[in-house]
């Protein structure tokens, strides 16, 4: 092994400058032309940035689409899900009672029209999207705070969904920051 | 077919359409015949000259282990310190701190080891030099070294009688240059143009819509990512991995991370045919190892996609399947597609939290390590299944009337007993140390180890020595093992669960190699028919599976039972 | 055949006697000092001591957290069991084994043996009787008409016809002299007719039938690479499940689910494979008591196996393809000639010949009908002219001058060009289409002029080239070795279906071909008895030596024939494959097994405190204790259920190795996986009438 001591040293030398600082440098500098300089893309309203394009964040006020409920409440810099087994009886507990505020502020939602997501926890703690039932179910709520035609927000929402990839693969969704930077968009 | 299956499915038919190629691509570099990639050829010469290494002298297996120990050896020291002084050094915008020295020690040994489990948090456990080069750095070195070690095997596969099995350093390093580096750089690239960071800049800060102060942790993780899945290593950037928005944008990146983790186990299997020129035994390979797969992952979609039926009690429609700690960008097929994917290969990484999966999928996932050779590592995959061959090629060719014969080599009871030994390892790893920690718990009940009671609790136990032990780094995340006892005992089951079924079967090729070398005759059995192919499932199954039956019984099977 | 070889090779799987014995070993070997051999069935000994405590510990103090009494004393002597079943499976296959030898070595002990004892420098004819026993090596004894030759030993003057039949069974009697390749003689076998004088050529006691009966009786019996590698293998499959129950216990702990340590014992040892590893050492024991059956005695267990790898196999001709020698199958008269007269004239020149062409010349002529027996008075003063290697040619002088003579195609050609005769055109030809034809002709001359050509042809036997397809399936190449002309010899392969021939063979070119062949990586088996096969028998991977073969030829291969017979090689590489097959599938059967036992018995263990298991409980089994029960009973009787299979040998099917894998997999694999089920759940039954 003693052979092999001194040709490793220099090896790893070699490769960390290798991987660990010419190939995140090009990539680097190859970000510079990508969308958002490599930063990540954010997203502006009346010319002020209100976040990240992909970083979900925090909405409970009644008259925003609801984002889905966090394990660590949108904190970017600490990312992670509640970890709680299917069964825990204190993560069953947390749901009964998202879903009981859910009802609370969306008068006229029957509990079994909630769709799953926005009584869960996304995996990141930080997930920017729900499903398009979870923004439709939020319709008539925001529509009566904001003194809205329903149908209006049926077409934003259907405007702002992105559709799966390429039409075929994978999920429908909407995102929430879009969604809700789109709703105050809308002619008052 | 909705549009989520579909998805899934197109991701598979994708890695196979690459994995092909990649193959005979991954066989011609270390046949030394012509690929596109030649022009590395001077960097390559250009390392080896300043190295001192002599890429021409061929070495025999011992030599190749102490090559490769030697190497990894310095790699842990090197880890080591710098997590223990991180806080204190370059490159650490956000301010975070030094790591305990046993955090230090399991963190080293996690990510040498392949394994890439993380005790710490991404945003603020490590900085921007130690994730880029300690922990990125690991990533592409682990990899080529399971790569280098396969490649090894592949060598002694031949059918000439040799002990002469290349030069360790020359296939590691083009492990990296022609491999690696190429291949995760076009990845990072993709990532970055569909909003995976990049930049060295630090956190964000700015004002959401509602008012809140955010701070988004950002930084150059695009390249980390990159090799995190090519190199079958799954340690990430963010805490939450692959489920971060940052780490992993949209559909398409999903796709892309998913497909580019099992791309180069699938890719050596069909690289495995083309340089033994014996491309059916590598289709009954991956048509056996692609069975194991589809076996686990079916229970896990159909789980997945039929939901909580605890919440669906509750009242919401289960319709969006069981979504706790799942994104809605993936949905729950391509999250459980995902799960059973960074299971059965090393990876670890996740795109969903794997503690909040159902029972029936946790069970899966859990199987998907213990077995640990469906598809497997990068190199490491095969390097595993060929343990289980080796018995299987033992216990049909007595079946058959002959002293057992693998690709022209008798096998006896000195190879017999090396696969034994590393066939053993990974139970005894696994269930010794789950007992072990089981046991602390009964002596000490208020010890704050598990975020779930019950069954679910000890699943999570299970599940860590499994994911130490088959090196794949993901765990049920509600377990608080950032403690000394976690961090050390976890440390250990790594390093053995890495080095012992690497050492093993290189002794075992290298051993076979110099053996003489008998054609095959009508009276072989041919290891590359279905049948054979049936038989070493059935003892990857008995040896692998049935040992940790008792075991998931208490685990997931009860927390599933006592709901259905 | 003596009634006592008979008794023997016909034996009954449970003949009274041996199973006696075999019972009373059973228990001899619970010794621990012999059970350590078998580390599977060792570890089954400590849990049934484990047991033992634990009944001992429920009498003194009188707990009940470990369940009833009874029931610990039901497991206990379940797995007292088990391991009887096992010790008897071997102990009866040593039992017979030993049988079968002893059959052999009753036949041979204490004769009376006339020994000569040397007076001084000088042997001289004083003949002593003495116990056969006594003989050393080295020793010359002296065997008349009647007598039973005391030991075995190689004639060094003299000649006789012996009955060997109380070793082979085979009751025509064999032809042994001094000199040449039939000079071995066996202990046992009794004198027809004349006197011999042997020389002892073993130690007492070092005979291949002394080691071969310590071979069975185990005392020298070493375990082959195979075994040992096996041994590896179960030994590895016993630490894994050591692991499963010994980490149980925390496990359950955990989950608040108290263990009985007899439900843990009875866990650990459905799980380990007990079956195979009570059979194993039966197992490799009855391989060699098969060789032994078929009369072939092998020095070590190691060539029963490797002669089931057996690559290629070198067959002499004679005997072996074809029947003993050529026979007449035509008589072709030259050209105005008379075919009755020379029919005549070919059976006066074969009536004094011994040889079996000339009897089968004179057996075709009566077949078709001619004149065969010759007048006494003309016989009486005729001289026969014998074989020589100077005329190559035999005949008769009749007393009117007619000179008949018969030989090969040349020596007659001299005797008519001699005489000024020519030879005719159309018999050349003759000979040259028979030769062409695998034949050989034998050219016949009345007063040195040529009327005609005998043909001669080997009879192929009947059955053999099936015999050779059926090797070849097994994946072994066949080699036919002959003296004959290439062209003859090429005839014959094609013929009999051999893969190759080595024609004009000199002993040194069958080892040259052996050699050749494991270089490049076959493994070789031949046959041969002559000294100058020795070199090639001790090459060959298997050298089966016949028992009428010289000294030299039994000590250089690694087993030997008492039949003497060629097409042995074949059944012995059906033996060999015969017992790795047995080792394999029931290595394969016991380990499926596991899965029905899990079913049952994991349910069971914590069924109490997590009912919701209840859904693991496929069986529907009645209680906890009668599954663990029934899990047990199973585990312990399937040993005896298998004690035939692993005596008699797993059937080997030529049909491939692919297909064998297959149709082996499902019967034993899958059968392995269904039968417990099937027979836990009807134990079950019966014993929840109790429970």
């Amino acid at each position: 092994m003693k052979t092999y001591l001194l040709p490793s040293l220099k090896l790893t030398a070699v490769l960390i400058i290798l991987c660990s600082v010419l190939y995140p440098l090009l990539i680097a500098g190859i970000a510079k032309t990508a969308p958002g300089q490599g930063k990540g893309v954010t997203l502006s309203l009346n010319g002020k940035v209100v976040g990240y394009e992909n970083i979900g964040q925090k909405f409970t006020k009644d008259e925003y689409f609801w984002s889905r409920p966090s394990a660590v409440d949108y904190n970017a810099a600490g990312s992670g899900g509640s970890n709680k087994g299917p069964y825990a009886p204190d993560f069953l507990a947390s749901v009964k009672a998202r879903i009981d505020t859910f009802l609370v502020h969306n008068p006229g939602v029957t509990k079994e029209q909630i769709p799953v997501d926005l009584v869960t926890a996304s995996g990141s703690g930080l997930d920017p999207d729900i499903s398009i039932e979870g923004a439709r179910i939020q319709v008539q709520r925001i529509a009566r705070k904001r003194n809205k035609n329903e149908k209006d927000l049926f077409d934003l929402i259907d405007k702002t969904k992105e559709k799966p990839l390429l039409g075929f693969l994978g999920p429908e969704k909407v995102n929430v920051l879009k969604l809700n930077i789109a709703l105050e968009g809308l002619p008052k | 077919m909705n549009t989520e299956l579909l998805g899934v499915v197109a991701t598979f038919i994708i890695t196979l359409a690459i994995g092909i190629p990649l193959g005979k691509y991954i066989s011609k570099v270390f046949k030394g015949e012509k690929t596109i990639l030649d022009f590395m050829a001077p960097l390559e010469r250009f390392i080896f000259r300043i190295c001192g290494i002599d890429p021409t002298k061929e070495m025999n297996w011992k030599q190749h282990v102490a090559a490769l120990l030697s190497l990894n050896l310095l790699w842990f020291v090197y880890a080591f310190v710098m997590f223990l002084f991180q806080g204190s050094l370059f490159l650490n915008p956000d301010g975070n701190p030094s790591m305990s020295p046993h955090l230090s020690f399991n963190t080293a040994a996690s990510f040498l080891v392949n394994c890439n489990l993380q005790d710490y948090s991404g945003e603020t456990g490590v900085t921007y030099l130690t994730q880029l080069a300690v922990l990125m750095f690991l990533h592409f070195v682990s990899a080529a070294t399971g790569i280098a070690a396969l490649v090894v095997v592949f060598k002694a596969m031949r059918e000439k009688v040799t002990d002469k099995l290349g030069n360790f350093f020359e296939i590691f390093v083009k492990s990296i240059t022609r491999i690696l580096l190429p291949i995760s750089l076009v990845i990072a690239l993709l990532l970055v143009f569909h909003g995976t960071p990049a930049s060295f800049d630090g956190k964000d800060q700015l004002i959401t819509m509602q008012g809140d102060t955010a701070h988004i942790s950002r930084g150059p993780a695009a390249g980390m990512i990159a090799i995190k899945h090519l190199g079958t290593n799954g340690g990430g950037w963010f805490g939450a991995n692959s489920a971060h928005p940052l780490e992993n944008p949209d559909y398409f990146t999903n796709m892309v991370e998913v497909i580019a983790q099992v791309i180069i186990p699938v890719a050596l299997i069909f690289a495995l045919g083309h340089y033994l020129s014996r491309k059916r035994l590598a289709w009954v390979i991956f048509g056996v190892m692609t069975i194991g797969v589809l076996i686990f992952l079916y229970p896990a979609l159909h789980a997945e996609i039929k939901g909580n039926p605890a919440i669906a009690q509750m009242g919401p429609s289960s319709s969006g399947g069981n979504m706790e700690g799942k994104e809605v960008r993936f949905g729950a097929p391509a999250s459980a597609y995902w799960c059973i994917l960074t299971t059965v290969i090393s990876t670890g990484s996740v795109n969903s939290m794997h503690d909040s999966f159902m029972p029936v999928s946790g069970c899966m996932q859990l199987l998907g390590m213990m077995t640990n050779c469906f598809y497997g590592g990068n190199g490491v995959g095969i390097l595993n299944y060929y343990i289980f061959l080796i018995i299987a090629v033992f216990i049909s060719g007595l079946m058959v009337g002959r002293t057992p014969e693998f690709l022209g080599r008798k096998i006896e009871a000195k190879e017999m007993k090396i696969a034994t030994i590393i066939a053993l390892l990974h139970p005894l790893l696994i269930l010794a140390f789950t007992a072990l920690a089981s046991f602390g718990l009964v002596r000490d009940p208020s010890l704050p180890w598990l975020n779930n009671p019950g069954y679910h609790g000890f699943s999570e136990m299970l599940y860590q020595y499994t994911s130490c032990s088959a090196n794949n780094g993901s765990g049920f995340e509600g377990l608080g093992d950032n403690t000394p006892f976690w961090n050390i005992t976890a440390g250990f089951v790594m390093l053995l669960g890495r080095f012992l079924p690497i050492i093993g079967p290189i002794a075992i090729a290298g051993i076979l190699a110099q053996k003489k070398y008998i054609p095959e005759s009508s009276g072989t059995l041919r290891t590359d028919t279905g049948t054979f192919g049936l038989m070493t499932y059935a003892v990857i199954m008995i040896v692998a599976a049935l040992a940790f039956f008792p075991a998931l019984t208490l685990g997931p099977l009860a927390e599933y039972f006592s709901r259905h | 055949m003596t009634s006592e070889r008979k008794k023997a090779k016909t034996m009954k799987l449970f003949e009274g006697g041996l199973v006696k014995e075999a019972l009373k070993h059973a228990f001899v070997k619970l010794d621990p000092r012999i059970m350590v051999r078998n580390p599977v069935m060792f570890t089954v000994e400590i849990g049934t001591a484990v047991m033992l405590l634990v009944i001992v510990g429920i009498l003194f103090t009188h707990t009940h957290d470990q369940g009833s009494l009874g029931y610990n004393i039901f497991i206990f002597v379940v797995l007292l069991l088990t391991l009887l079943f096992a010790n008897f499976a071997e102990a009866i296959a040593e039992a017979r084994g030993k049988a079968q030898a002893e059959s052999l070595r009753k036949t041979r002990e204490e004769t009376p043996a006339k020994l000569i004892a040397p007076v001084g420098e000088l042997r001289v004819d004083e003949i002593q009787v003495v116990s056969s026993s006594s003989l050393k090596k080295g020793d010359v004894f002296l065997c008349e008409t009647g007598d039973i030759i005391p030991t075995d030993g190689e004639i060094i003057e003299g000649l006789a016809t012996i009955d060997e039949s109380a070793i082979t069974g085979e009751s025509a009697p064999v032809i042994r002299e001094a000199g040449g390749d039939k000079s071995s003689v066996t202990g046992g076998t009794k004198v027809l007719s004349d006197r011999i004088k042997v020389k002892v050529t073993t130690e007492p006691g070092e005979s291949f039938l002394d080691k071969m009966i310590a071979l069975v009786e185990g005392a020298s019996r070493q375990k082959t690479p195979n075994e040992i590698a096996l041994t590896i293998l179960l030994a590895a499959f016993t630490l894994v499940f050591i692991i499963v129950c010994v980490t149980l216990k925390p496990f359950a702990d955990y989950a608040k689910t108290p263990i009985t340590i007899a439900a843990l014992i009875s866990l650990f040892v459905c799980l380990i494979p007990t079956t195979i590893g009570g059979l194993l050492s039966a197992i490799g024991i009855a391989g060699m008591d098969r060789a032994l059956r078929a009369n072939v005695i092998t020095k070590s267990g190691k060539a029963v196996e490797t002669a089931g790898d057996i690559d290629v196999l070198l067959l002499d001709k004679t005997g072996t393809i074809t029947i003993g020698n050529r026979k007449a199958t035509n008589f072709y008269p030259s050209n105005g000639v008379n075919a009755e007269v020379f029919q005549e004239r070919a059976v006066l020149a074969s009536l004094a010949d011994e040889t079996p062409e000339g009897k089968s010349i004179v057996e075709l002529a009566k077949t078709l009908g001619g004149k065969t027996q010759a007048s006494d008075t003309l016989l009486a003063e005729a001289r026969f002219v014998k074989f020589t290697a100077e005329t190559r040619s035999s005949g008769i002088d009749m007393k009117n001058g007619t000179r008949i003579r018969k030989g090969a195609f040349d020596s007659i050609r001299n005797i008519s060009e001699k005489a000024g005769n020519a030879f005719p055109e159309e018999t050349v030809i003759k000979v040259k289409e028979i030769s062409s034809n695998g034949g050989t002709p034998l050219v016949v001359s009345e007063n040195e002029k040529v009327i005609g050509v005998i043909e001669l042809q080997d009879i192929i036997k009947p059955g053999i080239s099936e015999r050779f397809e059926r090797l070849r399936k097994m994946g072994v190449k066949t080699v036919m070795v002959t003296g004959d002309n290439p062209l003859t010899a090429k005839f014959i392969a094609e013929k009999a279906g051999v893969d190759d021939y080595i024609a004009e063979a000199k002993p040194e070119d069958k080892m040259n071909y052996i050699k050749k062949e494991q270089i490049s990586g076959k493994l070789v088996a031949m046959m041969g008895d002559g000294t100058n096969d020795a070199p090639a028998l001790a090459q060959a991977d298997v050298g089966v030596a016949m028992n009428s073969g010289t000294q030299a030829a039994k000590e250089a291969g690694n087993m030997v024939d008492l039949d003497n017979d060629p097409t042995k090689l074949i059944e012995i590489v059906e033996i060999g494959k015969q017992l790795l097959i047995t080792r394999g599938t029931l290595t394969t059967f016991s380990i499926a097994n596991d899965v029905a036992k899990y079913f049952a018995i994991v349910p069971a263990l914590f069924i109490a405190s997590i009912p919701a298991l209840q859904h693991l409980n496929i069986m529907n089994l009645k209680s906890p204790e009668s599954a663990i029960l029934s899990a047990v009973i199973f585990n312990a009787i399937i040993i005896p259920i298998l004690i035939p299979l692993a005596l008699r040998g797993v059937e080997y099917k030529p049909i491939g190795a692919s297909a064998l894998l297959r149709r082996n997999l499902l019967i034993y694999g899958l059968g392995g996986i269904l039968v417990p089920f099937i027979g836990i759940k009807i134990i079950d039954l019966f014993i929840g009438m109790f429970f």
